[in-house]
C-alpha cells in the first residue's frame, strides 16, 4: 500500500494508523534480523502516535497528508530525547536535546516516525558497510550491499519496513542506495529542505531527501518537509510550492539531454549505459525531445568532490572532542583525552577522510587542493548553466553498476568512491536529482535513471521520473 | 606529485586531534597518497581567473531578528555530557596546571 493510500484510508477512518504500523512492525519482525535496517526500532513510539492518529480522525479532526504513514529516519536526523547515532561509536549514549525539523514537520503532517536507520558512519560511505554497528544487507540479494549512505532507509522502503523514508545526500548518498534496492530517492535544491538537526557531514553539499516506492509518494514525502525553515540560514526563503498537481503532466515537447560524462564515466556498466539509452528511447516515445549532451568539467567532479567534503568534514567533525556529548576516554590532560577520544570512537573511513580533509586544508596545501577544488565548483555549475539553455533536464546513470557483494570494496577506498561518480555533479552544483528504477541488470538486480535538473526545477523532474517510471511498469 | 610521508601523517594526525596507532599511520600513508593522485587532475588545472564557489545558493548575509527566546534546556543538554559540575562542562586538567 502506498503512502498516498495509506494516508487516504487513515484520513478517511477506513484504515486505522494502528493497524498500518502493525502491519509494518510485523514486516521488521519477519525480516529485519536478516536486513538489519535500523539502529532502533521505534515501536512502542509509533504505537503510540499512531493511537494519537487514530484519537485525532476519531474527534474529527484531520492528523494531515502523512497520516499514519511510517516514515525510516536516517539515523543522522535529530530526535529528541531518542538515541541518535550517526552509526558512530562516538555518540555513544547521546541523546539529542531537540528535533530536527524535518522531524517536527513529518510528525506535525502526521507521520509516524518506526526507526532510526542505519548509515555509512556520519554518512561517509557507499555500502552501508561503515557502520559501528554492522552492516545492512539488501533486501533483494542479502548476500549485497544496499548501498549507502542511507543504506538503512533504502533497505526498509524495499523490504516493505515503512512505505517511505528519509535519507541525507552529500554526494549520492540518497540516490546511490535507491537505485541499488531499486526504490527512488530524492535529493532537493541545495537549501529546500532544512538542515537544522542533520548531523553536518560536508555542510555546503548535504541535503535531506525522501526514498519511496513510487515517485508520487516521493513527492507527498518531499512537499511535507521542504520550504524556509529560519533555523537554517541557507534554507532557500522562498515558498516552495508542490508537485504533486504537475505529476501526470507528461514530457510532451520538453527537451531531455542525455549527459555523456555520466555515460561514459569510469567504471559505469554497459547494461547500466544501455538501461539509460533505453529510457531515453520511452521519453522520446513519450514526446520529449532527446539528444546526447555534454558537461565537460563533470568529468573534475569526484576529484573536487573527495577534495571539499573531507575538508568541511574535518571541520564539522572537531566538535566530537569527549566535552559536550557521547564518548570520553580519560586522560591526564585535555589534548590527550580528546585524540583518545577521537581514536576510540571514529571508524577508519572517518579518519582517514578527516585525515585527507585537514590535509587539504593545511598551510602550503589549501590553494592546491580545497582552493582549486572550489574553482572546479564554478566551472562545473557553468558547464551545468550551458547545459539548461538548451535542455529542459538531464538524465544519466545514478549508480555505475547494480548492487555489489558485501565486502567487494572495502579495502579499496578509491573504488568505493567511484560508486558516487554521477550523483557527485548535482552536490557540487546545488541542483536536484533524483534517481529511479528502469529495468535490471544480468544479476536480475534493479538499475536506477538519473534525472537532473536545474536549481528549484523539481516539478519538472519530477515529471520526467514520472514518465520513466510509467515507461518501467510497461 | 606530492609524496606523502609517515612524518606528514603524524602532523596532519596531531593538528587533527587523532591518536592514531602506529598501523594506523602506516595504512593512511599509503591510502591518502592514492587518494591524493587521483585528485591531482583537478590539482594540475588552469583556473587563472576562475572564481571559487564556496556554496552553490546566492544567499549572503542571512540574518534574523535580533529577538530573545529560550535556548537549549541546560539539565538536559549537561546530562549527555561525559562529566559535568555545577552547570558546567568538566574536562581534565588544561595546559600545565595543577590537577
Amino acid at each position: 500500500m502506498s503512502a498516498l493510500d495509506v494516508a487516504a484510508a487513515v484520513r478517511s477512518g477506513s484504515r486505522s494508523a494502528r493497524d498500518v504500523v502493525e502491519e509494518h512492525l510485523d514486516a521488521i519482525a519477519a525480516r529485519e534480523p536478516e536486513i538489519h535496517a535500523f539502529n532502533l526500532v521505534l515501536a512502542d513510539e509509533a504505537r503510540a502516535a499512531a493511537d494519537a492518529v487514530d484519537a485525532a480522525v476519531a474527534a474529527g479532526r484531520d492528523p494531515g497528508p502523512l497520516a499514519g504513514v511510517p516514515v525510516a529516519l536516517k539515523d543522522n536526523l535529530c530526535t529528541r530525547g531518542i538515541p541518535t547515532t550517526c552509526s558512530s561509536r562516538i555518540l555513544d549514549g547521546w541523546r539529542p536535546p531537540y528535533d530536527a525539523t524535518v522531524v517536527e514537520r513529518v510528525v506535525a503532517a502526521g507521520g509516524i516516525p518506526i526507526g532510526k536507520t542505519n548509515l555509512d558512519e556520519f554518512a561517509m560511505g557507499s555500502s552501508t558497510e561503515n557502520s559501528a554497528f554492522g552492516p545492512t544487507r539488501n533486501p533483494l540479494d542479502t548476500s549485497r550491499v544496499p548501498g549507502g549512505s542511507s543504506g538503512g532507509s533504502a533497505a526498509a522502503v524495499a523490504a516493505g519496513f515503512a512505505p517511505v523514508g528519509l535519507g541525507s545526500d552529500t554526494g549520492g548518498s540518497i540516490r546511490q542506495p535507491a537505485a541499488l534496492c531499486g526504490v527512488v530517492g530524492v535529493k532537493p535544491t541545495y537549501g529546500r529542505v532544512s538542515r537544522y538537526g542533520l548531523i553536518a557531514f560536508a555542510s555546503s553539499l548535504d541535503q535531506i531527501g525522501p526514498f519511496a516506492c513510487t515517485v508520487a509518494d516521493a513527492a507527498l514525502l518531499l512537499e511535507t518537509i521542504w520550504g524556509h525553515d529560519p533555523a537554517d540560514s541557507t534554507s532557500i526563503p522562498t515558498a516552495a510550492g508542490s508537485v504533486l498537481p504537475d505529476l501526470e503532466t507528461g514530457v510532451e515537447g520538453l527537451r531531455i539531454g542525455v549527459v555523456e560524462e555520466l555515460t561514459d564515466a569510469q567504471g559505469v556498466d554497459a547494461e547500466v549505459v544501455a538501461a539509460v539509452e533505453r529510457a531515453a528511447g520511452a521519453l522520446e516515445q513519450a514526446g520529449a525531445k532527446v539528444e546526447r549532451v555534454s558537461v565537460p568539467s563533470a568529468v573534475y567532479g569526484l576529484s573536487a568532490y573527495y577534495l571539499i567534503a573531507p575538508a568541511e568534514a574535518s571541520s564539522n567533525l572537531a566538535r566530537y572532542d569527549g566535552v559536550r556529548y557521547g564518548l570520553r576516554v580519560d586522560a591526564a590532560d585535555v589534548t590527550t583525552m580528546m585524540a583518545r577520544t577521537r581514536d576510540a570512537g571514529f571508524g577508519a573511513e572517518v579518519k582517514r577522510r578527516i585525515m585527507l580533509g585537514t590535509y587539504a586544508l593545511s598551510a602550503g596545501y589549501y590553494d592546491a587542493y580545497y582552493g582549486q577544488a572550489q574553482k572546479v565548483r564554478t566551472l562545473i555549475i557553468r558547464d551545468f548553466a550551458r547545459a539548461y539553455e538548451r535542455f529542459d533536464a538531464l538524465i544519466g546513470p545514478t549508480a555505475p553498476t547494480t548492487a555489489f557483494p558485501l565486502g567487494a570494496k572495502t579495502d579499496n577506498p578509491l573504488l568505493m568512491y567511484l560508486n558516487d561518480v554521477c550523483t557527485i555533479p548535482s552536490n557540487l552544483a546545488g541542483h536536484p536529482a533524483m534517481s529511479v528504477p528502469f529495468g535490471e541488470g544480468a544479476d536480475g538486480l534493479p538499475i536506477g535513471v538519473q534525472v537532473l535538473t536545474d536549481a528549484l526545477a523539481e516539478p519538472l523532474m519530477f515529471r520526467v521520473a514520472r514518465a520513466i517510471e510509467i515507461a518501467a511498469e510497461r | 606529485m606530492t609524496r606523502i610521508t609517515r612524518t606528514d601523517v603524524e602532523h596532519v594526525a596531531r593538528l587533527a586531534r587523532l591518536a592514531l596507532t602506529d598501523d594506523e599511520i602506516e595504512r593512511f600513508t599509503g591510502q591518502l597518497e592514492v587518494i591524493l593522485e587521483h585528485a591531482a587532475d583537478v590539482s594540475s588545472l588552469d583556473t587563472e581567473g576562475v572564481p571559487p564557489t564556496a556554496h552553490p545558493l546566492p544567499l549572503l548575509n542571512v540574518l534574523r531578528p535580533d529577538t530573545a527566546r529560550p535556548g537549549l534546556p541546560r539539565e538536559e543538554v549537561l546530562a549527555m555530557a561525559p562529566e559535568a559540575e555545577d552547570g558546567r562542562f568538566r574536562v581534565p586538567r588544561i595546559l600545565g596546571e595543577a590537577p
